[in-house]
């Protein structure tokens, strides 16, 4: 068990590891979203209450989802790599940072094109959910500028790790947001103590696309990471034979 | 054709997935082009290197 975590952390075993996991993450990841997005459009049966507008949340879903996913790698790598000074782990939180930017800005503005026709607005401050989302959107920013005016790669490590672990209150404050406050946002839908509130032929495409969106995001941070880890070791006798040999 | 109207939400629908395929498709060629400069610096700094 030591052994392959110690392998893993090594950076030219995770470098080529990553490079051979990734394409399946990939592969795997775009048919469940074609599927999903096939179904959730096509097959789904229209909501009783919202008509064809609910199909939004086949996108919104996964990326709301995934913002809060991906901020909680990014804060609990910066963690790891805060308490035992491990580089992969603060690569892992750097390589997170911009995807998670780019999720949850697919879930505010999903999100907003949903509310248009249902709230009668695209956008409603003071709204805890919607707000703590815009947070999470200007955390992730915050992490990535903090990143970027630091050149010492090791001191932009700690010092965004400790941005990212601060803002990691917002986390659980979004995801209760609609239970603690009141809020135009609906509540779950899926995890709930009942069981999810949604049917089958509903059911499916969503699960399909949440399942996509995971893996199709872990693609992605596979790559971000392997980039992140090659950049740090640029100086090191495998990064040059890497090139040497034609890396990819 | 009524498939793809999606009732009277057709302009909200279609742009929520046609926003959700474009910011994918950014993540993949942002991630990939961040990869080749990577690349391209470390060649650039050995050739330094080598001709130092």
């Amino acid at each position: 068990m030591w052994t392959f975590f110690h392998k893993l952390a090594s950076p030219p075993h995770f470098y080529s590891l990553a490079g051979r996991m990734t394409p399946w993450f990939a592969i795997s990841g775009t048919l469940l979203i074609v599927y999903g997005t096939i179904s959730g459009l096509f097959l789904a049966p229209a909501d009783y209450q919202q008509g064809d507008a609910f199909r939004i949340i086949y996108v919104h879903v996964p990326a709301a989802y995934l913002s809060m996913m991906g901020y909680s790698i990014m804060a609990i790598s910066a963690g790891i790599g805060l308490i035992w000074r491990m580089k992969l782990a603060h690569a892992v939180a750097a390589g997170v940072a911009p995807l998670g930017a780019w999720f949850t800005f697919l879930a505010l503005v999903t999100g907003s094109i949903w509310g248009r026709p249902m709230w009668g607005t695209w956008w409603e401050w003071g709204d805890p959910r919607l707000t703590s989302e815009l947070i999470l959107l200007f955390l992730y920013f915050g992490y990535m500028a903090l990143r970027a005016s630091i050149d010492d790669v090791s001191k932009a490590d700690r010092a965004s790790a400790v941005l990212a672990l601060v803002g990691a209150v917002n986390v659980p404050i979004i995801h209760f947001s609609v239970e603690w406050w009141s809020s135009l946002h609906q509540g779950p839908t899926l995890i709930r103590a009942e069981g999810p509130a949604i049917d089958g032929p509903m059911l499916y495409p969503l699960l399909a696309m949440i399942f996509g969106f995971t893996l199709f995001f872990g693609a992605l941070l596979l790559m971000r990471v392997k980039s992140e880890v090659l950049f740090r070791e640029r100086r090191s006798k495998w990064a040059r034979r890497l090139l040497s040999d034609g890396a990819h | 054709m009524d498939l793809l109207s999606m009732g009277k939400y057709g302009f909200y629908v279609w742009t929520s997935f046609a926003l959700t395929g474009f910011v994918l498709t950014a993540c993949v060629v942002q991630a990939k082009r961040r990869h080749r400069k990577v690349l391209h610096d470390i060649a650039r700094q050995h050739q330094i290197m080598e001709s130092e």
